[in-house]
């Protein structure tokens, strides 16, 4: 399969900081790859490295065949930036947003293309507001159809939900599966496992600006962190208590909030875990933290 | 369905009249919204100044400078007053503000443009608005006295590039400060001096010899000079006075790509 992004052992450097450490990353064309990580891991760089608004050290990168930071501006031309944080002109209605985007990607028909992308988001009732009337939702959403204004085959999405209300976050959702089932190309920077666990078809996990592991979000889960991982909960003592006895077995275990997870619980012999655990299916969740060592959100 | 025209089918140029077009539509986006408060400001400004230096200063202490009645000097002066103050100072907070605080040029930036084309379109737009809105001191003039010439039709273009380049100017220092604190340091270095060393309010000859040769150093004072030219007969050096503004807007392009796009390419 064709990739639509070829990132080979990239590295950027920030002073003394090395935001991205010898990526080398394949997207194919037409998967949702989500890339997972605590914050600092590199993904935001990952994203500007793309948009050519960082220029890597070294290491090669390749975007719809374009070689950056060469062809960026051609690159750019076909892919779509959803941005983390809300950029939009508050001030300006929301048709107007969207042709000025519509203009800066060459659209030959802007009224059409804001016209399709009003209805993606569905905001055609709203085009003459200005943004500044607009729910937080509906601003959400807009954001995602002013990066997808031109149609484009690849969609960078860094942290598209990042500080929503849950009903806010399913809306995105919806619009992102909607991408998806048209075929484009997605990558989707995330620090939410449920968000990668529902819409990647692909993980890959970042720690320290490089790919630590990826697969799809199952065989990662079978591959780090076994079948079923146990909850324990208690006071302090009894917790470190439990968490020793696993580790002697070999056991991974994690901090879980008020509790600790004993991973790969199904491989535990008989007394390591104790009766009172709450057991569940292994998850993502789990391989994120084992993998970065960073809890999750 | 519509499709892009060109970007997927050909290579694409270093400056993109598309692009640049594109920035500035959304300028006139945005400025659709506050043109009123502006326009109202760029009227009444002139009027009070005139009325205060024109009407008070004019009829009371000082009646002509180098033969002209002192309201008509002051009148064609303060095009270059409002030159400057609708060119480098909107550049510098707008620049600063939709980099920093609205992150703007994040969203333009990861579209087809690149940093030398918005930086052309920031300019090229300041510098429309700032020939048009510099006009108005003139056209208030003429409510006090000021009589309307055909070379006056060229004050938009001189306001224009005179504009241009301070535009460029004020685009350059929001690329370089660290902090919008540190636009005072501008404003009272460079910009007051600039202004008022300009032959606005008074002719230079009266200043000391050093400060006469460094004023024709300064691009407003070459603005001053063509737009009373402009209303009281041109003169030949005229040529070279437009030749140093469009030098000054060249230099000034070039600088405020180099340091808008230290910033904003990491």
């Amino acid at each position: 399969m064709e990739n639509a992004i070829e990132i080979r052992g990239a590295v950027k450097t920030f002073g003394a900081i090395t935001a991205v450490d010898g990526l080398d990353l394949d997207v194919p064309a037409g998967i949702c790859l989500g890339l997972l990580g605590p914050n600092g891991a590199g993904k935001s760089t990952t994203m500007r490295l793309l948009t050519g608004q960082a220029i890597a050290d070294s290491g090669e990168i390749r975007v719809l065949g374009h070689e950056l930071p060469g062809d960026s501006k051609a690159a750019r031309a076909e892919m779509g930036v959803v941005p983390q944080l809300d950029n939009l002109d508050i001030d300006v209605t929301v048709e107007d947003n969207l042709a000025v985007f519509a203009r800066l990607y060459r659209m030959a028909d802007v009224p059409a293309a804001v016209d399709r992308a009003l209805a993606l988001a569905r905001l055609t009732g709203r085009r003459e507001d200005a943004v500044d009337e607009l729910s937080g939702g509906m601003r959400r959403r807009l954001l995602v159809a002013r990066g997808l204004v031109h149609e484009p085959r690849l969609v960078l999405l860094d942290e598209p939900t990042v500080g929503l209300d849950p009903q806010i976050r399913t809306q995105i959702w919806t619009l992102i599966g909607g991408l998806r089932s048209r075929g484009a190309t997605i990558l989707m920077s995330t620090h939410y496992i449920e968000e990668a666990e529902r819409l990647a078809d692909e993980v890959a996990v970042m720690a320290h600006g490089r790919v630590v592991a990826r697969d799809k979000p199952s065989a990662l889960i079978a591959e780090y962190a076994g079948r079923e991982t146990a909850e324990v909960y208690g006071p302090p003592d009894r917790l470190a208590e439990v968490r020793a006895v696993a580790e002697s077995e070999g056991l991974p275990v994690r901090p879980a909030g008020p509790a600790i997870a004993i991973v790969g619980a199904e491989r535990s012999q008989n007394g390591t875990i104790p009766d009172d655990a709450v057991r569940r299916a292994a998850s993502l969740e789990d391989v994120f933290v084992l993998l970065t060592g960073e809890e999750a959100e | 369905m519509s499709a892009p025209t060109s970007p997927r089918t050909r290579r694409m140029r270093r400056i993109e009249p598309a692009a640049v077009a594109g920035v500035m539509s959304r300028e006139v986006a945005n400025f659709r919204t506050f043109w009123k408060a502006t326009t109202f400001s760029s009227l009444l400004e002139p009027t009070i100044y005139l009325l205060a230096f024109g009407l008070g200063l004019g009829t009371t202490i000082v009646t002509q400078v180098q033969g002209l009645d002192y309201v008509e000097f002051v009148g064609t002066g303060m095009v270059a007053t409002a030159v400057i103050f609708s060119s480098a100072l909107p550049a510098m907070f707008g620049t600063f503000v939709k980099h920093r605080f609205q992150m703007t040029y994040d969203a333009i930036l990861a579209a087809p443009v690149d940093v030398e084309e918005l930086v052309t379109a920031e300019m090229l737009w300041i510098g429309i608005r700032a020939g048009f809105y510099g006009c108005f001191p003139l056209i208030i003039s003429f409510f006090f006295g000021l009589e309307p010439t055909f070379g006056m039709l060229l004050v938009p273009l001189f306001g224009f590039v005179t504009a241009l380049g301070f535009a460029g100017f004020g685009i350059a220092v929001a690329g370089t400060v660290a902090k919008i604190d540190q636009f005072n340091y501008v404003t009272t270095l460079v910009i007051t001096p600039l202004f008022l060393v300009a032959g606005t309010f008074f002719p230079i000859d009266q200043l000391p010899e050093a400060l006469q040769v460094a004023a024709n150093f300064n691009p407003l004072y070459q603005l001053v000079e063509l737009v009373r030219h402009a209303a009281f007969g041109f003169e030949a050096t005229d040529f070279l006075r437009f030749g140093v503004l469009l030098v000054f807007a060249l230099a000034m392009w070039r600088l405020a790509i180099r340091q808008l796009g230290r910033r904003l390419i990491d």
